[in-house]
């Protein structure tokens, strides 16, 4: 019903954008003289645009183009909003008297991007420098902004609206788009259904301006600069948008500013010009910089239909059990079966599959396995299951089973080797899965170079679940084959006290030191140590048994970081 | 992409590979044990490490916590040669059995090392006749480490115990120890004769087994009180 409900709007766009009257393929950048050109020979102006609209597209009903509902939303302190709410849920508020800013990198030091309520009557300014703002405000607090998280945010907020209505879309970095013609009546007409999303994201702690307007143009303009859940019908659409400023109109600031310098301050005055004087100066300008497009755009004669991205794929499958089960294991293979053709009819493969058992008494446990690589094996998948569910407790027994795969990614088909094997990578993921499964995917790691030089810090352990990085660089000098973690201090004998042990005891035993090769000084990282962080210098000595030790002092005598040196013993060679 | 694995030996195939000679079959990757003389030594790694070779496939190192306490983590830029390591840290040397089964039966691996600490009650005939077994039908090479350990009754096909002797001197440096030297007797072994070796590593990335001379007969025993 999606499609066919969409498939008009898109004629109708074919047809009533100036850029595609025609049959001329789309320019990417239309000169407005051919157009206009070609419009005033076929007898038609602005009237006969909007008149190319209404003509049907399929040959039978003639389409207002001012028919449908669009509303826009607009958050204006999402970023602030969603900090705050962060801080509530971690059980630190915020005080509300407490002048709170979130900060970005900007040219020349962080700059503010959003402000609590306390900041903007201290005065602060988006936009202006932390440092300048922190002079007027000396105690204004400043974090740094997530703004990725922000965008996430609003992705996922931008599908839990399609509660309202099934086309929603992502509108700049503070907004949302909905089409909700032929909705509003399912929630009591269009000021209930304002008012519902309106309640239900303060609920959220979301603020949120909104409007309803037969174009995503005016609906954008009313949301922002309109007033208080306003609705706008299609007659009153030109006189409603005849007041508002030209920033209302989607335009770059430079534009903006470029309209004003012309003494165009108002939508109205904008109108008012004689469309070829703007044509010809805007001829070339991109839709964010045109204003004739835009206002085009908000009085529908360009249309501009909501782009509503699908769903995401959910790959979850259920069993209901007609009576209670105490052992979920027999109904497993069906469900990884059925969960698996699923994604291979989607060419996805899960990345995580989540176990739901709900029991009878209303519990609900969760199992949880992950995979190193996408996979729609489902026996693969039922291995990782295997010996863990024995720690759940079924109380009375589980009447509903739920498989889903929570984290998916697209696995292409490959064809098969002609023996019948995996390929080894394949089997190795498998063989890290199933390690995981039972120990923690932490506990399965694989060497990760660091950007350091002191030993301990060179090397890290990152999860194998993760694509193995690059190889290490080896260091010059001769390394142990083990590190203690941490370094284990020994008490120490010595001819000089720059110099070698002569003995040593580790571990209540004593260690004669034969031969050594050193020192090896490494200097602490003042960039990421604390400053009384001392330098260490390393031996390799050899003791009476044979065996060999990588030694060191931490500091030397009289360096002014602390009392005398002490000794660690740090790794074993082979 | 390395080539896909050989399928696993049937109980029957490997019957009739040690009946063909034992020659093929002393070769062939089993369950080996090394036992460490002292617990903090590196030596026996070294001579693990020696005979493990990068070009086989990725080394899967399982540990268990006492090992890791005592003697310390893997240092990959220590390694003789570069070798693709997947380390598994676990608590119970039983989970250590565990992981080393399950890495036995992925044929891509080149090798398995387990470290366990101590005599377990786990680790016994039954539990080093399965590994052996594994690895003998999938082809992977099983690496027992046993640190603070007893030789007690065990089914691997070679039993080691390592020691480290006063490395050989350095050329450029006559203070400093050279490439070390490990003293490795063979106490056990299912198809050669047992043996006191002085070994060293070579530089092809090989094990170089001497017979020892009296010079170096009477090296210190490790004493420990």
């Amino acid at each position: 019903m999606r499609h066919e409900d969409k498939l008009p709007v898109l004629l109708h766009t074919a047809l009533c954008d100036p850029r595609q009257t025609g049959a001329r393929p789309v320019a990417p950048a239309w000169r407005a003289g051919t157009d206009m050109d070609r419009t005033r020979q076929q007898g038609r102006g602005r009237a006969g645009v909007a008149a190319g609209a209404v003509a049907s597209p399929a040959g039978g009903l003639p389409r207002n183009p001012l028919a449908r509902r669009i509303t826009a939303l607009h958050f204006p302190t999402l970023a602030m909003d969603r900090y705050l709410r962060h801080r509530d849920r971690q059980g630190d508020p915020v005080p509300d008297d407490l002048p709170l800013a979130l900060a970005v990198d900007g040219p020349h030091g962080p700059v503010l991007h959003a402000t609590n309520r306390a900041a903007r009557l201290a005065g602060m300014r988006l936009g202006e420098r932390v440092v300048d703002m922190r002079a007027l405000c000396p105690d204004l607090q400043v974090e740094f902004a997530d703004i990725a998280g922000d965008r996430a945010m609003l992705a996922r907020l931008m599908l839990w609206c399609r509660r309202w209505c099934p086309w929603t879309a992502l509108d700049g970095d503070t907004g949302l788009v909905m089409d909700t013609t032929g909705s509003d009546h399912l929630w009591g007409g269009e000021a209930a259904m304002l008012r519902d999303i309106e309640e239900k994201f303060a609920l959220m702690g979301l603020s949120c301006d909104l409007a309803i307007a037969p174009t995503h143009g005016a609906a954008w303009a009313l949301s922002r600069h309109g007033g208080l859940r306003e609705t706008c019908q299609g007659p009153e659409l030109a006189p409603r948008m005849a007041p508002l400023p030209v920033a209302a109109l989607r335009l770059t600031p430079d534009t903006v500013l470029l309209l004003q310098r012309l003494g165009l301050k108002t939508v109205g005055e904008l109108a008012a010009v004689p469309r070829r004087a703007l044509a010809r100066r805007f001829a070339r300008a991109e839709l964010p910089s045109n204003p004739l497009m835009r206002l085009d755009q908000m009085m529908g004669r360009l249309a501009e239909p909501v782009q509503s991205p699908d769903d995401p794929p959910r790959f979850a499958v259920q069993s209901r059990l007609p009576e209670p089960v105490i052992d979920p294991e027999p109904h497993l293979p069906a469900l990884a079966r059925e969960l698996c053709a699923g994604l291979v009819a989607e060419g996805m493969g899960a990345r995580r599959v989540t176990l739901h058992l709900y029991r009878t008494d209303g519990e609900v446990a969760a199992l949880s396995v992950a995979t190193a690589r996408a996979s729609r094996d489902p026996d693969h998948l039922l291995r990782l299951f295997e010996g863990r569910l024995d720690r759940l407790d079924p109380g009375f027994g589980f009447d509903l089973v739920t498989l889903e795969a929570s984290v998916v990614e697209a696995l292409d088909m490959v064809q098969t080797r002609i023996d019948g094997h995996v390929d080894s990578e394949t089997e190795l993921a498998r063989l890290i899965d199933r390690l995981s499964a039972r120990f923690g995917a932490d506990r399965i790691t694989r060497p990760a170079a660091r950007d350091s030089h002191i030993p301990e810090r060179r090397e890290g352990w990152q999860s194998a679940m993760v694509p193995a990085a690059g190889a290490l660089a080896s260091p010059r000098s001769p390394r142990p084959l083990r590190l203690l973690d941490p370094p284990e201090e020994i008490r120490v004998l010595y001819a000089v006290p720059e110099g070698p042990p002569v003995q040593f005891t580790w571990r209540r035993l004593a260690h004669k030191v034969t031969r050594f090769a050193g020192p090896e000084r490494i200097a602490p990282e003042w960039w990421a140590d604390r400053p009384s962080a001392r330098l260490r210098d390393y031996y390799r000595i050899e003791t009476q048994h044979g065996r060999r030790y990588w030694l060191f002092r931490e500091g030397v005598a009289g360096d002014g970081r602390g009392g005398p040196p002490r000794w660690f013993l740090h790794g074993v060679f082979s | 992409m390395r080539c896909a694995p050989p399928a696993p030996k049937t109980a029957a195939q490997l019957l009739s590979d040690r009946a063909a000679g034992p020659a093929a079959a002393v070769d062939s990757p089993t369950l080996t044990e090394v036992f460490a003389e002292n617990a903090s030594d590196g030596g026996p790694l070294g001579f693990l490490l020696a005979q493990l070779a990068p070009d086989d496939g990725p080394v899967l190192w399982i540990s268990d916590r006492l090992s890791r306490q005592e003697s310390g983590r893997l240092c990959i830029a220590g390694l003789p040669h570069p070798l693709e390591v997947i380390a598994v840290d676990v608590n119970r040397p039983l989970d250590v059995l565990w992981a080393m089964e399950q890495g036995l039966g992925c044929g891509v691996l080149g090798a398995v090392v387990g470290e366990v600490w101590g005599d377990p009650p786990q680790l016994d005939f039954t539990a080093t006749k399965r590994l052996a077994l594994r690895a003998e039908a999938h082809g992977v090479a099983a690496w027992l480490v046993r640190r603070a350990a007893h030789p007690n009754l065990s089914a691997a096909r070679k039993r080691w115990r390592v020691a480290s002797l006063a490395a050989l001197p350095d050329p450029d440096d006559s203070r400093a120890p050279g490439a070390p030297l490990w003293r490795a007797s063979l106490f056990r072994s299912r198809w050669g004769a047992p043996g006191d070796w002085v070994a060293r590593a070579t530089a092809q990335g090989g094990l170089h087994l001497d017979h020892r001379v009296e010079a170096d007969a009477a090296p210190p025993r490790a004493a420990e009180h």
